[in-house]
């Protein structure tokens, strides 16, 4: 890891849909990079736009549709070329996909394809991007399922998704995901769908193959336990904008958007005693903002206890609250 | 998968036997007497007595549908009473143009129908499906006869590039009768594809909204192996059903499109059996298009297990 330069560089990314009532903007500003080696989570509620802003990277946003409208993906080749990948040919974009670039997605249990064995499927993406015969890729898919735990891997190859657990076929999709050796590699959401235990494992998982290939992992969660656990820097977003950056120690220690420290809040294990005795969780009033109802101002304001004139008067732009540490929100030294 | 063809097989005894029931009582509970008919005004009532005796008529019904039974199920489906000859021999006259007539309308209306059902899906609300859904919805509208005798004006009177009618002399090389095959082939085709194209198109649809389809473009493949091995391998279920039912009613006899065409298959038996009274030849025609139905879908079933995995286990 000599060079130092991202491995992923979103700036400013702006993805608009276009839809039958007038063209949508879920995500407007987007800023994050991933260094090789690190994790780095992308937290934030149900329609904050994360997993938007990965189908942006991986070029699988809805066609025809969804489209990058502002702002570059950065993306640094393994042959030490940096590519735009909102711009990037389809073509092109298309060898990237599942060879350099890799994601595992929420739901393993509807995530493979029922009539293909997941060792032929493992194979595809190998035969595709690596350029092995039929027998060398299903050799390879066997080691990948190895890689990944799976006992009698070479049995277990032949078998369908149906004859699975959940836990076992996210486990297919992470030796799917890491066949072709990805510099990146996307994780939506990939243990929500699991049993804690079976969280646990996955997590530590993909930490050890992060840890033993030097990959930059992108960790798309809505668990902050889950963040606390794997990353190393962590990115918050909030309808469709990023509203606070920083290591994932700074956040915990002093988080510096009203958001941010709303989830925190959230978290059973800072739930405190009320008045009756009985230990309250405390939650965020209102939900995420339509990207369709977006007013001026601050998009947190309406649900945050420290929204003052200012913060509706012009919508926030980033600033440094420390160095490597940012937020969007203007009142945060006084929080 | 053993078990599973023992058990349809059973079943197929079943069936088989209510159908023949079902048969055998349904036509006689049509009016009309086949030995007054046989023998025409002329004959005295002691005539029509005696032939009613020869053939059994005279019997209590189920001692005949008992007797019939055991001759149908030793392969004997009986005697026509009008064509003077064993009614399986009257049906395997019959079966060549009817089973290469099926034969040829279910592929084509397959090879037209399965892609273009796929193009309708994956270029969904553009042009192209707008054009291929709107032909659909008017093949499946338009009469069969009326196609056929429009085909027979252009291609067989106007052009004369095919025969008009019938099914050339029986006498004649097979490729000479089949070309007679073409044109009803073709309206036939035409007609049941659109059945097949909104299936496919339905089907497709489904599949490519599939989470699996996300993590297929997420390796990097092309979309072309996206859309035919990802999602067309996972939409076949349905297809498959509709292809064997079309298949099956085809085989039945496209009644009409025999008709149009003068073509001298199992259909067009049928219709004159029935206008005769023959109820050996409607009984045996029956059976044998119930069985070939039954035994049809027993394949479909077995077909499912070969292209999804679920179903084997």
């Amino acid at each position: 890891m000599t060079d130092t330069s991202p491995l992923l560089d979103i700036a400013d990314l702006k993805v608009a849909f276009d839809t039958e009532t007038g063209t949508v903007t879920p995500i407007l500003g987007v800023n994050l990079k991933v260094h090789a080696g690190e994790t780095v989570a992308l937290v934030g509620e149900s329609g904050s736009g994360k997993s938007v802003t990965s189908l942006a990277v991986m070029g699988l946003l809805p066609r025809p549709a969804g489209r990058v409208a502002e702002g570059r993906i950065l993306f640094r080749r393994r042959s030490g070329d940096s590519v735009d990948l909102a711009t990037l040919p389809r073509e092109a974009m298309q060898q990237l996909r599942g060879g350099e670039i890799a994601m595992i997605f929420q739901e393993p249990m509807t995530s493979l394809n029922p009539v293909l064995s997941v060792g032929e499927q493992i194979a595809e993406a190998v035969r595709q991007h690596m350029k092995l015969d039929r027998r060398a890729a299903q050799k390879r898919a066997i080691e990948m399922l190895e890689l990944v735990e799976i006992p009698a891997a070479a049995s277990r190859a032949l078998e369908y998704p149906h004859e699975m657990s959940g836990g076992m076929r996210q486990r297919v999709m992470i030796a799917l995901a890491m066949s072709c050796n990805p510099s990146l590699l996307i994780a939506d959401e990939p243990t929500t769908a699991l049993d804690v235990t079976v969280q646990a494992q996955i997590l530590a998982l993909i930490d050890r193959l992060r840890h033993d290939t030097g990959m930059g992992v992108l960790f798309i969660t809505h668990n902050l336990g889950v963040v606390a656990e794997v990353a190393d820097r962590v990115t918050v977003m909030y309808a469709g904008q990023v509203v606070e950056a920083g290591p994932v120690r700074a956040l915990f220690r002093g988080a510096r958007h009203p958001y941010t420290r709303g989830l925190m809040d959230c978290l059973p294990a800072r739930a405190h005693r009320g008045a009756d005795g009985r230990r309250v969780v405390k939650a965020i009033p209102g939900t995420v903002a339509s990207a369709l109802a977006i007013h001026d101002g601050c998009r947190f304001g309406p649900r945050c206890e420290h929204a003052a004139d200012a913060c509706r008067a012009a919508p926030p732009g980033l600033e440094f609250a420390e160095p490597e540490h940012l937020t969007r929100c203007i009142r945060w030294r006084s929080l | 998968m053993a078990s599973r063809l023992a058990k349809r097989l059973g079943g197929l005894v079943i069936v088989m036997f209510i159908v023949a029931a079902i048969v055998f009582f349904l036509t006689r509970l049509a009016p009309g007497d086949p030995a007054a008919l046989m023998l025409g005004d002329q004959a005295t009532a002691d005539d029509i007595a005696r032939l009613r005796t020869t053939y059994g008529l005279d019997r209590p019904l189920f001692i005949q549908f008992g007797l019939w039974l055991a001759e149908v199920v030793k392969g004997n489906l009986g005697h026509s009473i009008f064509l003077q000859r064993p009614v399986t021999q009257a049906l395997l006259e019959r079966a060549e143009p009817t089973f290469f007539l099926a034969l040829f309308a279910l592929a084509f209306a397959t090879l037209i129908g399965i892609p273009c059902g796929i193009a309708s899906a994956v270029w969904r609300g553009r042009l192209v499906d707008q054009i291929l859904s709107a032909i659909a919805m008017l093949s499946a509208s338009i009469p069969s006869f009326w196609l056929g005798l429009l085909f027979i004006q252009f291609f067989a009177v106007r052009l004369g590039w095919l025969p008009v009618a019938g099914y050339g002399d029986p006498g004649a090389p097979l490729a000479e009768r089949l070309a007679h095959l073409i044109l009803p082939a073709t309206v036939l085709g035409i007609v049941n594809s659109a059945l097949i194209v909104r299936f496919t198109r339905a089907s497709m649809l489904d599949v490519l909204g599939e989470d699996f389809i996300r993590t297929a473009r997420a390796k990097g493949i092309s979309e072309r192996r996206v859309v035919l091995r990802h999602a067309f391998g996972n939409a076949l279920v349905p297809i498959v059903t509709v292809v064997g039912l079309t298949g099956a009613l085809l085989i039945g006899g496209a009644i009409v499109t025999e008709t149009v065409f003068g073509l001298p298959g199992i259909g067009n038996l049928i219709v004159s059996s029935v206008l005769r009274r023959d109820y050996p030849v409607i009984q045996g025609a029956l059976i044998v298009v119930a069985g070939i139905y039954v035994i049809i879908n027993i394949a479909v079933d077995l077909i499912y297990a070969l292209v999804d995995p679920r179903v084997r286990t």
